[in-house]
Order: structure tokens, then C-alpha cells, then sequence
């Protein structure tokens, strides 16, 4: 794996770890970018790690483009796979798949997707080879999720699935993006899955809803009162299939103030991963599901 | 003592140079779109250039004020008034308890920036009072101005700077025909030679969808790509890529037929591949184009960029010395 760089104008540095997606990439771009804030180069403003890429802002009136690229490529050099090993946290997050908000927003804008005759999860069983929308949802919610990127819009995860490539869902986005998306909707597009964080345009396909705030920009919500971005990257989340009344006391329970997520310590080893994706992933169920 | 919002005009927002450092999280800069309008109405008054002032899009507000203040205008040509009588813009002049600035009709540009002594000052999120309505972050309560909004103002010398003026030639606009400065790259190598050298060669046109987050372009030709298998998580279409971050300025083209630029409330990232970045100089042009200006993009090369950012520095230092 060797990085590709590549300016964007004259204040990013953008660099694609790989085209395709896997952890690898992502530990890659993670440990650079670790190093690159650890080095705390003058001029540099923003560092931003994203799936299979990493995207560094700078001021060229501090440190001229050129010696920027000359120090990160030393850089990737001398990180290799150092940090394939992350401390971390798992959250369990409730999921009301097939929820009443995105079946109707989903059926207001059948024109801009595929498959005009059903839902986007039933389009997405069907081209996955599941047999029916439950085996597709004990799928999705089964295996654990890594946090590959935070962005897009205010907080949003970009969540990659901890299976190997031919256990991977693959949709396509929306022939045409939505004007509307409600906000928490669980969302899939490409091999990954999100949540919307707010209220807003989207192409991803949509599956379900979580009660649980990820964003809060008043910072009342009580888990996200010292910062208000809930996710950041590294994370590992596990989907927890819920009910309409489960949903509905989720909801009240934030609302009153007392909603706390379910989150324990982990630490992720990807060459234990990959040596045993079934067993880790067990092990992290495990950890999540300890008192 | 507070500016009374009569009415809000179209889309008026507060705003000032943004809040970096949050870009990871999918949060953008934000700030004025024409940071050197922003910053040159600032230094007319006698704020610090970055202190927050008002973004009108195309038709300004009505505000009456109940203290005595400088204000000036610069950015787009939308001549301001006071009790109905017109004021110059790029200009500083005094308002009294009880005036009335509003606005005649634009005459050119597409967003004016109007500053009061003492700033605007609403409580900052993040650090910065700028309005990110997608975030509800800044603003008043996360939103744009509406009538019946009082807007405070912080403490500032009420008549410092009145009479005080940009001198023309500094007063920076976008050229007619516009022209946009690109640096290639990114994804650059996607689409075949002849679609690189089209997009440079054609005439494109602003289209309605043009805001804080991103100008969209028409009337170019499609892009073709490169044949290539999709790389596994990127999607079928070829304009997609695994989901990466986007560079303020950048240059998308989904499903290859119109060009977006993201500007300063940019999405972070996504999944569309992108062309090239307008220079940073460039940058707060862009925010002055109405729908349909007919623009062209220009190929430069990064000297070519460093040299223009290094013109566009020596014009704010021009315009700093010009007020001090």
C-alpha cells in the first residue's frame, strides 16, 4: 500500500491511502495522521482522517507546499502499521429498523431510486442475496461496526463492517440524492453504513432510526453536555435491533434527560482481527455485554 | 443597546472568519464567503477584521438602530441608506438612535457585508459567531436573521473611522467575464484528456444552486471517464470514490455533468470524486457571482497559486495602511 499525493489548491494536502476500502487503509491513515498531529508542524490547521484517505489544511505563508509533502511522505515511512492496535470504546446502538419517519420519506421520493417498487431495505436484502428483510437486518445488526470517518455534515459516523469482504453489504446511493432525510435515520451507501446526524439532503439508502442523539449543538443532551459531537474515529458500534415501544421510552428517556448509551473499553488489535474476525468480534461482544 | 431587525431582506446572516479546527468532524469554517469584504467593512469602522458583521444575499435588511454607530458596506454594489438617503459604499458613515439604514437594489455582486462598531455580539459557538444553519451552530440560536430580532452590538467607538473610505483600487470583484483559478488534481486523472481540456475550453454558467455550502455550474459538457473497475466501497457510478474528504474549494462533478465548488460551510467529505480546487485567492469571488454569470475556469499551476495568494496579501496590507 503506498499513498497517493495530491494537492487540493493551494491550502490541502490530500492523500489517498488506498482506492478501495479496508481497515488496513483506515489504520494507515490513522497512525499518519496521529503522527502528523503529534508533530505539530507549523502551518498546518487541520487534520482529517478519513476512510481509506487522510486530508491535511494548511497555511502556505508558514510552510511552503512542497516541504509539507516532503515531511508527510517521511512521515508514512516511518509509521508502516506501528498502530494497528487502537484503545477504544464499543456503544450499542438502538436501532428501530423499517421505522414509520424514513418508510415515509422513502415513499415521497421513489422516483429518484432504483427500484420504485419497494423499500430500501428490501432493495438492499434482495441485491445482497439475503432471502427476506429479517435475515438482512440479523446481518446488519450481527457484527460489529468500525468508525472509519466523521463527516460530512456535523458529526455524522461513517461506519465500515467488521466481516470479511464477502460477508460486506454493498448498495448503491440514490440514483438522484433526497432533498430530505429525518434526522437519526441509519443510513447505507457503498459498503458503508451512517447515521444523519441532523435533518438534511442525502443519497444514502435508508433502513432505519435511533433514538439516540449524536449531535447536539445546545450540549443539553447528557452524554454529549462536554462535547457535542458524539463519535469520533476508531469507534466500534454494534446496532441493537429495537421495537416500537423500546424506541418510544428511548426517546422519552432522552428527552427527560436519562438516556446513557451502553459503552465499555476495548482494544482493537487488527492482526488478531484478521487472524480471527469471528472470535475478536466475539470477544467485543463480550466486553460490550460485561457489567 | 441593540440593532432592531425590521425586516431580514432574503437570506441575512451573521457572520465572521469562521470557526477552524472542527473540519474533522464534519463541522466547516464558515465566515464570510468574501472574507476580504468582511474584513475591509471591519477596518472601516474601526473593528478587528474578524469581528462578526452581517451577510446579505442579494437584497439587504432594514435595521434600526438605538445607538449612535459607524457603519460601512463593502462586497457586492448594494447601496445602503440612511432614513432613506443613500451612503456610499466601501465607505464609513455615522447612524444616529432612531435611524434607519436599509438598502436600494443591488447593482452588481451577490452578497454585501455590513459592519457595525463593536461588532455583532451574539454568543460565539465554537468560537466564532458565524452562522452554520445546517449545524444550527452560531447566529442568533442557530439561525439566520429574522424581523423582530435584536441584534447586540459590543462595545466600540461610535463615530472612530466615519468618512473613511477603501481606495478603488483595492476594492477586489470578480473580472467580467469571471475567471476561476484551478489547480488540477485530486481525482484529475479520472476523466480522459479530451473532457481536461473541455472543461477548460467551455463557458459555464452559475445555476440556482448556488449557496454558503457550494456554486453549482451548467452548460459545460459532460466529463467521460476513464474505464476502470470500482474499487470495493466506492459504488457503481464512476464519478464515485470511497467517501473522502473534500478540500474547501474543490471541484465535484457527480455523475460528470455539473461542477460543484464547495465553499466555506462545505460538506467535509463524501463520496463524489473531484477535479481540481480553486485557488485560495479566488475563493471569495466565488461568493459574489449571481445565477447565470457566465465564468471560466483557468488551469494554473501551484507557483501560479502562491503567487496570487501573495497578491491578494499585499492587498489587505495595502488596504490596512490605507485606514490606519
Amino acid at each position: 500500500m503506498s499513498c497517493r499525493y495530491t494537492f487540493g489548491g493551494d491550502e490541502h494536502l490530500f492523500v489517498e491511502v488506498d482506492e478501495a476500502m479496508s481497515l488496513e487503509a483506515f489504520f494507515v491513515s490513522l497512525a499518519i495522521t496521529n503522527a502528523v498531529r503529534e508533530a505539530r508542524i507549523i502551518g498546518v490547521t487541520e487534520i482529517c482522517p478519513a476512510n481509506a484517505s487522510f486530508q491535511i489544511k494548511f497555511d502556505p505563508d508558514l510552510i511552503h507546499p512542497d516541504r509539507l509533502l516532503g515531511t508527510i511522505k517521511e512521515m508514512e515511512a516511518g509509521t508502516g502499521m506501528a498502530e494497528s492496535k487502537l484503545d477504544t470504546r464499543i456503544i450499542e446502538i438502538p436501532v428501530l429498523y423499517q421505522d414509520p419517519w424514513t418508510t415515509e420519506t422513502l415513499m415521497r421520493f421513489r422516483e429518484r431510486h432504483q427500484d420504485p417498487n419497494s423499500t430500501d431495505i428490501e432493495f438492499a436484502a434482495r441485491i445482497n442475496g439475503y432471502d427476506s428483510v429479517e435475515s438482512f437486518i440479523r446481518a446488519h445488526s450481527g457484527a460489529p461496526w468500525f468508525v472509519s470517518m466523521v463527516g460530512f455534515v456535523s458529526g455524522l459516523p461513517f461506519l465500515f463492517q467488521m466481516v470479511d469482504r464477502k460477508r460486506q453489504i454493498e448498495v448503491p446511493k440514490y440514483l438522484r440524492p433526497r432533498t430530505d432525510t429525518p434526522k437519526l435515520t441509519v443510513g447505507y451507501g457503498g459498503c458503508f453504513s451512517c447515521i444523519y446526524s441532523v435533518r438534511g439532503a442525502g443519497g444514502y439508502q435508508m433502513f432505519g432510526i435511533t433514538p439516540m442523539p449524536i449531535y447536539d449543538p445546545e450540549q443539553k443532551v447528557s452524554y454529549l453536555r462536554d462535547f457535542m459531537v458524539f463519535f469520533r474515529p476508531g469507534d466500534i458500534v454494534k446496532w441493537k435491533p429495537i421495537g416500537r415501544e423500546e424506541y418510544d421510552a428511548a426517546v422519552a428517556e432522552v428527552e427527560a434527560g436519562g438516556f446513557e448509551p451502553r459503552i465499555r473499553d476495548v482494544t482493537f488489535d487488527l492482526a488478531a482481527f484478521n487472524a480471527d474476525i469471528d472470535g475478536t468480534n466475539a470477544q467485543l461482544m463480550e466486553a460490550l455485554n460485561a457489567n | 443597546m441593540p440593532i432592531e431587525v425590521i425586516s431580514s431582506g432574503i437570506l441575512t446572516t451573521i457572520q465572521d472568519l469562521g470557526r477552524p479546527g472542527y473540519y474533522h468532524l464534519g463541522i466547516p469554517i464558515g465566515g464570510a464567503m468574501d472574507r476580504m469584504a468582511l474584513r475591509s467593512a471591519n477596518l472601516l469602522v474601526g473593528n478587528p477584521e474578524g469581528a462578526a458583521g452581517l451577510e446579505a444575499v442579494f437584497m439587504g435588511p432594514e435595521l434600526e438602530f438605538t445607538e449612535a454607530a459607524t457603519v460601512a458596506v463593502c462586497g457586492a454594489d448594494l447601496p445602503p441608506k440612511v432614513n432613506g438617503d443613500i451612503r456610499p459604499v466601501w465607505s464609513a458613515f455615522p447612524v444616529e438612535p432612531g435611524d434607519v439604514l436599509s438598502f436600494d437594489f443591488l447593482r452588481s455582486g451577490a452578497r454585501a457585508y455590513i459592519a457595525v462598531s463593536g461588532g455583532i455580539a451574539t454568543p460565539p459557538a465554537l468560537g466564532s459567531r458565524s452562522t452554520y444553519a445546517i449545524g444550527a451552530l452560531g447566529g442568533i440560536e442557530g439561525r439566520a436573521v429574522q424581523s423582530g430580532d435584536s441584534l447586540p452590538l459590543g462595545p466600540g467607538k461610535a463615530t472612530g473611522r466615519a468618512g473613511k473610505e477603501i481606495p478603488e483600487a483595492l476594492r477586489r470583484s470578480p473580472g467580467s467575464p469571471t475567471e476561476l483559478r484551478m489547480l488540477s488534481g485530486l481525482y484529475w486523472h479520472r476523466i480522459t484528456e479530451d473532457s481536461q481540456q473541455a472543461f477548460f475550453q467551455d463557458t459555464w454558467k452559475v445555476a440556482n444552486e448556488a449557496d454558503r455550502m457550494g456554486y453549482r455550474f451548467q452548460g459545460g459538457r459532460a466529463t467521460e471517464f476513464v474505464q476502470r473497475e470500482q474499487p470495493f466501497g466506492a459504488g457503481s457510478d464512476p464519478s464515485n470514490i470511497t467517501d473522502a474528504c473534500y478540500p474547501y474549494g474543490s471541484v465535484q462533478v457527480p455523475s460528470g455533468t455539473e461542477p460543484i465548488i464547495l465553499h466555506r460551510d462545505a460538506v467535509s467529505g463524501g463520496g463524489y470524486f473531484m477535479i481540481g480546487t480553486i485557488i485560495s485567492a479566488d475563493m471569495d469571488f466565488i461568493g459574489q457571482l449571481q445565477p447565470n454569470t457566465p465564468t471560466r475556469f483557468v488551469h494554473v499551476t501551484m507557483d501560479d497559486a502562491l503567487k496570487a495568494r501573495a497578491e491578494r496579501n499585499t492587498n489587505l496590507a495595502a488596504v490596512r495602511e490605507a485606514l490606519a
